[in-house]
């Protein structure tokens, strides 16, 4: 059977996942989206061919998805990443009730059926608190590297309190902070922690129902993955691959489009 | 000379106004904030003094205001910024009944009733999108000043289109903006424009009621006092560009000069420069309307 692939371009990485006709992960590629979206996709879907030595032809079906969907030129079809995180999440960890999404520019909770279907969601893409922008301003006002933030702020025992909400406002708080002499890892707890509450508020907005599966680019960052095992009182469902979820989701879906000829219609969406 | 002084520690800058018996400004200190808003007070008030020619002898009450007035140490009392704008601005415009504040990190609207006292008001201090801090923002990703925020919307004809939801967000929109070739000017009177939308809506959670009278530092940009009086439809009154940011400070004087008099045994007026505790409650309760994330569907589809 034909390979099937799933290419997400998302605000700020663009992932695309390979599988084959067992639905195993054979490619995958992840890049800087950048300013032109159109070529972030092609260069993710090369990428993920080459990384699975699979070529173009034997390819049977491209599922677009994330908030560039609508540029993947290549793409037979878009479906929304809401669908695709939910149905990538299930397929890894079936035991999945709950989905939180955190991406670089917009954080979601979703809540899933058994079979991988959406039953409600919630977003926050019109503010930059709590998703992965917060901590690449923080990391940008500290010049920490980003993969470093996590680790760090597993080393405090004191947390501050970030008291703003804001992205902009919270930068010259963490900046107030370093000149009251605070520690950096625990003002980088202190981060942690908020962007953990507020996730956990977009969380309770869906229902939390175990199992909970955490999902995006922020999933890199293990300062988040303990600091949500810790404020729900459980493991979330976190692999290497989280970061590929979306894209997974999309791949999955071009398989059911080659097994059956057609994607489910409740999840087409209309090319516009 | 007995003068009183007023000391508004505001999130950017820090203003200090010194006034005489008469109510008259004799003189003024402005400066950046900083992280050291003790230090900063002091500072702005021996600007003050150093304008007045004056000496700390002359300054017979203090009055501290703004987001750090807890921090002036010299200060006989500390009131509300909401109140000392009042003052300030029925000092210069007695008719106001509704004031807009707009300043580096917050924005507020407040309407008064003939006494100068606070009926109702909403503030936005949890989002720059609202704030001097979305205009500081947006010149910053295009690599201007602060400084250049005004010259630049002066030169804007036809101003871009700058959704001011989020002044992280905004610099993906900035970025779009040049790559299509609109001009840095119409992109700053863009991000102006939604500054001013924003404005309105506030005020009309207050119920607006004429006169209005804008001030804050934010004033200072031209267009921002123009496009308002625009939107609003009507007459609006702004301060002088040297005194618009002072409002606060000089409210706070004005109040100080206000406890002299009580203190003296003069006309028994209620006290008003103590921080009134309901404005303060109230300042807890109201703040989650104006800053509750938009988490609604409608945002999905893009």
């Amino acid at each position: 059977m034909a390979y099937a692939a799933g290419v997400d371009v998302g605000s700020t990485q663009t992932k695309a996942i390979i599988i084959d006709g067992r639905a195993a992960i054979v490619g995958r590629s992840l890049i800087d989206t950048g300013a032109n979206v159109v070529v972030a996709a092609e260069h993710a879907y090369v990428a993920a061919l080459r990384d699975g030595g699979v070529p173009e032809e034997e390819i049977g079906y491209v599922v677009g998805t994330g908030y560039g969907r609508y540029r993947v030129t290549f793409g037979h079809t878009q479906i929304t990443e809401i669908s695709c995180h939910g149905r990538g999440a299930v397929h890894m960890f079936p035991g999945t009730r709950t989905v939180v999404d955190m991406g670089g520019q917009d954080t979601k909770a979703i809540r899933v059926s058994p079979t991988g279907e959406i039953l409600d969601f919630c977003m926050n893409d019109k503010c930059a608190a709590g998703t992965g922008r917060f901590l690449g301003a923080v990391a940008t006002a500290l010049e920490i590297p980003l993969s470093d933030l996590g680790i760090m702020a597993l080393r405090s025992e004191k947390p501050v309190k970030i008291s703003t909400t804001c992205t902009v406002f919270a930068e010259s708080e963490v900046l107030s902070w370093l000149g009251r002499g605070k520690k950096v890892e625990d003002i980088l707890l202190g981060v942690h922690n908020s962007m953990i509450s507020r996730s956990i508020g977009l969380m309770r907005r869906v229902g939390i129902e175990q199992e909970v599966t955490f999902t995006g680019g922020v999933t890199r960052n293990i300062g988040m993955v303990q600091g949500l095992n810790t404020a729900l009182g459980f493991e979330v469902n976190v692999s290497d691959d989280s970061h590929f979820m979306g894209a997974l989701g999309a791949a999955l879906f071009a398989r059911d489009h080659i097994c059956a000829s057609r994607v489910p219609a409740a999840h087409t969406e209309a090319r516009r | 000379m007995s003068l009183t002084a007023g000391i508004d520690v505001g999130s950017t800058y820090t203003k200090a106004v010194l006034l005489d018996g008469e109510e008259r400004i004799v003189g003024c200190g402005v400066l950046k904030t900083g992280f050291k808003l003790a230090e900063a007070a002091l500072r702005a008030y021996a600007t003050a003094l150093a304008d007045a020619g004056a000496g700390e002898r002359d300054v017979a009450y203090t009055v501290a205001t703004g987001y750090g007035r807890l921090q002036v140490a010299f200060s006989n009392v500390q009131v509300t910024d909401l109140t000392a704008a009042a003052r300030g601005a029925t000092l210069l415009f007695p008719a106001t009944r509704t004031i807009l504040d707009v300043g580096g990190q917050t924005m507020k609207a407040t309407r008064i009733d003939e006494r100068a006292k606070v009926r109702s008001f909403r503030l936005n201090d949890k989002c720059a999108a609202g704030t001097g801090a979305f205009l500081e923002k947006t010149a910053h990703y295009m690599g201007y000043s602060t400084d250049d925020i005004g010259p630049l919307a002066m030169m804007s004809r036809s101003p871009a289109a700058i959704s001011g939801v989020c002044a992280v967000f905004a610099e993906s929109e900035v970025i779009n903006h040049l790559s299509q070739g609109t001009s840095p000017s119409d992109i700053m009177q863009g991000a102006i424009l939604s500054l001013v939308d924003r404005s309105i809506q506030l005020m009309r959670r207050v119920q607006l009621a004429p006169e209005y009278t804008l001030v804050g530092g934010i004033l200072r940009f031209e267009s921002m006092g123009r496009l308002l009086r625009e939107r609003l439809g009507t007459a609006a009154n702004v301060p002088a560009p040297d005194l618009v940011q002072m409002i606060g400070a000089l409210g706070a004087a004005r109040l100080g000069r206000q406890r002299l008099r009580q203190i003296a045994g003069g006309p028994v007026a209620p006290i008003t420069a103590l921080p009134n505790p309901r404005e303060t409650t109230v300042t807890e309760t109201t703040l989650p309307q104006e800053t509750a994330l938009p988490l609604d569907k409608h945002f999905f589809r893009r």
